[in-house]
């Protein structure tokens, strides 16, 4: 890199890349070739940053410039201003909501202040496709100690130090999970990673995928070198293209480096690895669903025991562990079990990757440490709640997780903490609710997901949660009694008691915890027949006020259902009976004459 | 062995490790409900998917309950299986299975067999308080079987059974939640799978969700036809197993009263399938001998093994599944197929009816039974041989519907001269017993000496893949015997691998042979009901004064008159036939 003075790196996650970031790079490659800087200035596509609220990011290297939104018609200037006359485009750089003060380094940004990054370490600082960038920032070190230094047992040892638990949701202990598999004697073992990532909204796994593939490759082979398995299985999503992409170019580097295939090294190990598709059901991020779809079978649970480790794929001992689990694990070996023990809390160690989404400023894909409380990520990383609406609750933990509310908002996040709560961890979602939402709504919208999710093997998850749903629908159109709420309590506990896998041990979460913690407003639905976030539209009626309606007729003209009467200057009317609540009357109204109530 | 003590409602139970919950519960007479878990003991047939949760129980330490048809016995285990919290989460699920269940006991077609039913008079549930929409899907009918998947509870016996014990593939779950059916691949109807209509999937079923096509209407319409000539004959399992139907214990031979119910329903001729299955043996027993004569003579196109072909569900499984070893089995026609063109060709020319007007029924423990009677190749202008096959169970129907007291009635003879039959018939029930006869036969046949003793033990079991050797006065001929199409398919790939040398194969496609066919009264997992109904199958074989096919005096007979020798022209015309390659025909577009 001797000659080249500035390094552009342009985002190329899934969200800046939906926001035209390939094209802005493009654009960049061909001012730099018109200007004959490309000795000077190099381009390149790098993972997420996390702050996808403010893409598509552009940062500059080496003086950490960190352009937010920017758009095609900026890269001109960028490269006039920045590089060639060296001032910065102050515009485009990110403005402290507070001060209104423009930061330049991300590191002074609220954002990014308190975030740790470990399995995002690589994230928008290299070149997903290009080994070398990956190994110029200590990529594959660790699986050459393991290799040449350590015995699979000292690894493991290691690993069960570090306090590593699973990513993908479960929290089982990762160092332990290995020695069990290892512990098993067969001719063939597997080690799969699970990259199914099925929560609406949660893009962890992609990130880590897209921006950092290598890290993954080198946890599998370290894996496989414990366990004593020489074939890794990668299992994604097919709708995941560019993570797709980007692997198979990482699996095809290391091979060609030697850091994959056979005779690892000159150490005599072996290991490859190899990618299933999956084709998007959520129950396929259940292990033992996801080998069975791998197989070639349905994808649907089956009881545990016998656990994957001690037959899984083919009936063969097999290993799982989750993309984030495993882009942990190389820094664990390469800078010790205890310094990454000394993150986190006493039972949970190290930091999370969560998705922030809702209701917030900042939304984005946040890293941070365990035992952080939900009220610094929501309101210092976050930002605080969009519009300056008030915060109502939280769901983690994706769309089976619980909804915690302000009295949580000190908890300090960790494995225990959440459940104890009535939520979990989850694969890491996080979605940030205001005054405006609905809980009951919220609660009905998630069961929608893990009605149309369950597999339908077992019949609490499969007829229980249709149920649920029913119940949910009836309360939010105004029908349900005050029974219905003892049912609904009862129900969920019977689901999450009885479902065969944690799709349906979780799905009811939602339910339990918003009528936990919002008692009240499922009263309110059911004895006022009233919404308070005028969320639930059969609960709700659009009113003309006969003050300020002045007759104009332009909403009985707008309106789909011809539901507004009244003669021209005179105070017209809307019949209830036929208002499908569309709201066209409210918007088109000049006089503020129309209301909800 | 090692031992696992646990306490299970505090009551000590120490079991081998490796049981199950539900099973240590019942060595200490605790009776845990179930619905989706199934077994036939000492077959090798288990379904237990844990996927319907009525069986769960708290294991203390558990955070969730435990499904105790899945859950393995550990060390100290404190099991609790009918506390406030487990009878709760027991019902609520069995409310939510009903929920979404069509409310149609009064006319469903297993109504009083249902376990589900059963299940909900066991828990007293006397309503349903969840009420919404119930999953609905378009009904299947099938040559033999019907889907009614609306009654589907998801349970995966069928699926079972037609993919691990029977390798069909027929059936596996499709679609997702609340929307997930089991069905044939692509959802096509069953017609167009590879279905052998073996019938297991319906023998297994839980509720009414697969149930027989009823033929039994058609029957009472030529009953009660004055210009119609009405005959019928009885498989042999059928007599072993019928009492079921009336309360009698499993094993409780019922030949003379099912002949006497027979002639009280109208039939004019009251038949035994037992007699065409002693033309089946000297057809085959012949062909065999003809096979092994040219083979022993060096003649290398002689194709051996020769194969049975009496069994309906396996003949359809080998043009679905070995469409190039279609030379190998036997073209003599089942039981059921011979019995029609000599009822209808030799005996209704005997009396001077017309075909058309002689309306032949067949009484058989088998669905493959209803296909096959409408093939076309065993149709003469568009009239079957056989015109309508019921089975056991509808037999059962028909009788209570006619009001006859089954369990009071006379034991009566069969009919002459298509009702005699001989011991070895009898046997073609059992699994092995079809190889038992032809060797009685063949063995005589072949050697000229008399055979001395007529049991052939070596050939009798239940176990699913069999091979014994049987000296024919110093020939040592060996034979291979598979029940269930699952072991069948081993048998014949390791045929094609070259990996056995038999000179003859009997293939059975139902568990325990035609005792254990599709359309017998429902055994609902009791293993030891096959094992009674195949004990009275050589019982009754036992107790034959003739117990050699070609010694039957009515067969002897039928030769000289009508047929001449077997493997006549005339027999070939009549009792034989060929067989289709079926692989292209799956999956084709509708």
């Amino acid at each position: 890199m001797g000659k080249i003075k500035y390094h552009m790196l342009v985002c190329g996650g899934t969200g800046c890349h939906a926001s035209q970031s390939d094209q802005i790079l493009k654009k960049f490659e061909t001012l730099i070739h018109d200007r004959g800087l490309e000795n000077e200035v190099q381009v390149i596509k790098t993972g997420c940053f996390g702050f996808c609220e403010k893409g598509p990011i552009v940062k500059m290297m080496p003086d950490n410039t960190f352009y937010t939104k920017v758009k095609l018609d900026d890269c001109e200037e960028i490269l006039e201003e920045h590089i060639i006359k060296g001032r910065k485009v102050t515009r485009l750089l990110y403005e402290n909501p507070e001060t209104g003060e423009h930061v330049s380094d991300s590191k002074h940004m609220e954002f990014y202040k308190k975030q740790i990054r470990i399995a995002l370490r690589n994230c928008g600082f290299i070149n997903p496709e290009n080994i070398e960038e990956y190994i110029a920032r200590d990529g594959y070190q660790a699986l050459g100690k393991v290799l040449t230094e350590l015995s699979p047992e000292a690894t493991i040892e290691i690993m069960k130090k570090s306090g590593l638990r699973g990513r993908g949701g479960g929290g089982f202990p990762t160092g332990l999970k290995w020695e069990i598999t290892r512990a098993v004697k067969s001719d063939q073992k597997y080690v799969v990673c699970n990259a199914d990532e099925g929560d609406p909204g949660a893009f962890m796994d992609r990130s880590v995928l897209e921006g950092d593939p290598h890290s993954v490759l080198e946890a599998m082979a370290i894996n496989g070198y414990c366990t004593g398995a020489d074939k890794g299985l990668v299992y994604i999503r097919a709708e995941y293209p560019l993570a797709v992409e980007r692997l198979k170019i990482a699996m095809k580097q290391a091979r060609e480096y030697g850091l994959l295939g056979k005779n690892i090294l000159g150490t005599g190990f072996n290991f490859d690895v190899e990618i299933r598709y999956g084709a998007g059901a959520f129950v396929c991020g259940e292990e033992t669903a996801l080998i069975h779809s791998m197989e070639g079978l349905r994808g649907e649970p089956t009881v545990k025991p016998p656990f994957p480790s001690e037959s899984g794929y083919l009936g063969k001992p097999t290993n799982v562990n989750n993309v984030e689990t495993y882009a942990n694990v190389p820094v664990i070996i390469n800078k010790g079990a205890d310094w990454f023990a000394k993150i986190g809390t006493e039972r949970s160690k190290g930091t999370k990757v969560f998705a922030l989404a809702g209701k917030i400023n900042n939304v984005g894909l946040i890293e941070v440490p365990m035992g952080i409380t939900l009220r610094e990520v929501i309101y210092e990383i976050g930002g605080g709640i969009k519009n300056d609406k008030e915060f109502k609750a939280v769901q983690t933990g994706g769309p089976s997780g619980g909804m915690l509310t302000v009295k949580d908002l000190d908890t300090p996040i960790d494995y225990d903490n959440l459940i104890a709560a009535g939520s979990m961890m989850g694969s890491g979602g996080m979605i940030v609710m205001d005054e405006n939402d609905c809980m009951v709504a919220m609660a009905k919208f998630y069961l929608q997901f893990t009605v149309e999710e369950s597999c339908g093997k077992c019949s609490p998850c499969r007829i229980g949660n249709k149920r649920l749903y029913e119940m949910l629908e009836k309360i939010t159109q105004g029908n349900g009694t005050p029974e219905d709420l003892d049912k609904l309590r009862n129900l969920s506990q019977v689901i999450k008691d009885t479902s065969l896998c944690g799709l349906g041990q979780s799905s009811p979460n939602p339910v339990l915890s918003s009528l936990n913690n919002f008692y009240d407003e499922y009263m309110e639905h059911v004895n006022l027949k009233k919404c308070r976030a005028g969320k639930c539209k059969s609960l709700m009626q659009y009113i003309i006020n006969a003050e300020n309606c002045i007759g104009c007729t332009l909403c009985a003209r707008n309106c789909p259902v011809n539901a507004i009467t009244g003669e021209r200057k005179q105070v017209h009317l809307i019949d209830q009976e036929k208002c499908i609540k569309c709201g066209a009357c409210m918007e088109k109204c000049k006089f503020n004459a129309i209301y909800i109530k | 062995m090692e031992m696992v003590k646990l306490t299970i409602d505090g009551k000590p139970v120490e079991v081998e490790k490796g049981t199950t919950i539900l099973k240590a519960a019942k060595t200490v007479g605790i009776d845990i409900p179930t619905l989706c878990f199934f077994e036939l003991k000492d077959m090798s047939i288990e379904n237990r998917p844990g996927g319907c949760r009525v069986c769960v129980v708290e294991v203390k330490g558990r955070r969730n309950l435990a499904p105790a048809c899945t859950t393995i016995v550990m060390q100290g285990m404190e099991v609790n299986t009918r506390n406030i919290r487990v009878l709760n989460a027991r019902r609520t699920v069995l409310e939510l299975i009903l929920s979404d269940h069509p409310a149609e006991c009064l006319t469903c077609a297993k109504s009083g067999n249902c376990e589900l039913q059963s299940l909900a008079q066991q828990l007293g549930v006397r309503e349903i308080p969840f009420q919404g929409e119930q999953s609905t899907y378009r009904k299947d009918t099938s040559p033999a079987i019907i889907r009614d998947i609306d009654k589907c509870i998801m349970c995966r016996r069928c699926e079972m059974m037609c993919n691990d014990v029977q390798t069909v593939g027929a059936l596996s779950a499709v679609n997702r939640g609340f929307m997930a059916v089991v069905a044939p691949a692509f959802e096509m109807n069953l017609e167009k799978s590879p279905c052998t209509y073996c019938g297991q999937c319906v023998s297994v079923c839980p509720t009414g969700a697969l149930t027989e096509v009823d033929h039994s209407r058609n029957v009472i319409n030529a009953l009660a036809d004055p210009t119609k000539t009405v005959v019928v004959q009885t498989a042999p399992a059928v007599r072993a197993a019928l009492g079921e139907e009336f309360g009698l214990a499993p094993g409780t031979l019922v030949t003379g009263k099912m002949v006497a119910a027979l002639r009280r329903l109208g039939f004019n001729y009251v038949f035994d399938t037992d007699f065409a299955a002693d033309l089946t043996i000297m057809e085959e027993g012949s062909e065999l001998l003809d096979r092994l004569t040219r083979y022993l003579k060096g003649d290398k196109s002689v194709k051996l093994p020769i194969l049975t072909s009496c069994c309906p569900g396996w003949v359809n499984f080998f043009e679905h599944n070995f469409p190039d070893m279609l030379d190998i089995p036997s073209t003599a026609k089942s039981p059921q197929q011979m019995f029609g063109p000599i009822a209808k060709e030799y005996f209704g020319k005997k009396l001077g009816v017309d075909r058309k007007n002689l309306i032949v029924v067949s009484i058989m423990p088998c669905l493959a039974k209803k296909y096959e009677c409408q093939r076309e190749e065993f149709k003469v202008n568009g009239d079957p041989d056989v015109n309508f096959s019921l089975s056991t169970r509808e037999l059962g129907h028909l009788i209570k519907q006619a009001n006859i007291d089954f369990n009071s009635l006379p034991d009566e003879d069969f009919d002459d001269p298509l009702g005699e039959s001989t011991g070895a018939s009898v046997i073609f029930g059992n699994t092995g017993g079809v190889i038992e006869a032809a060797c009685r036969t063949a063995y005589e046949l072949y050697t000229g000496k008399k055979l001395e003793k007529v049991e052939f033990e070596e050939l009798r079991g239940m176990e699913g893949i069999r091979h014994a050797t049987i000296d024919f006065d110093g020939l040592p001929l060996n034979i291979g015997i598979a029940h269930g199409l699952g072991n069948a398919r081993k048998l014949l790939e390791d045929i094609q691998a070259g990996r056995n040398h038999f000179h003859a194969i009997e293939i059975m496609a139902c568990p325990g042979g035609c005792i254990g066919g599709g359309g017998q009264p429902y055994h609902h997992g009791d293993s030891m009901i096959l094992k009674q109904r195949a004990a009275a199958l050589y019982r009754e074989d036992a107790g034959k004064p003739i117990r050699k096919s070609h010694e039957n005096p009515f067969i002897i007979e039928l030769y000289k008159e009508f047929l001449g020798k077997p493997l006549s022209e005339k027999s070939h015309h009549l009792l034989h036939t060929h067989y289709f390659d079926k692989s292209a025909g799956v999956f084709v577009e509708e």
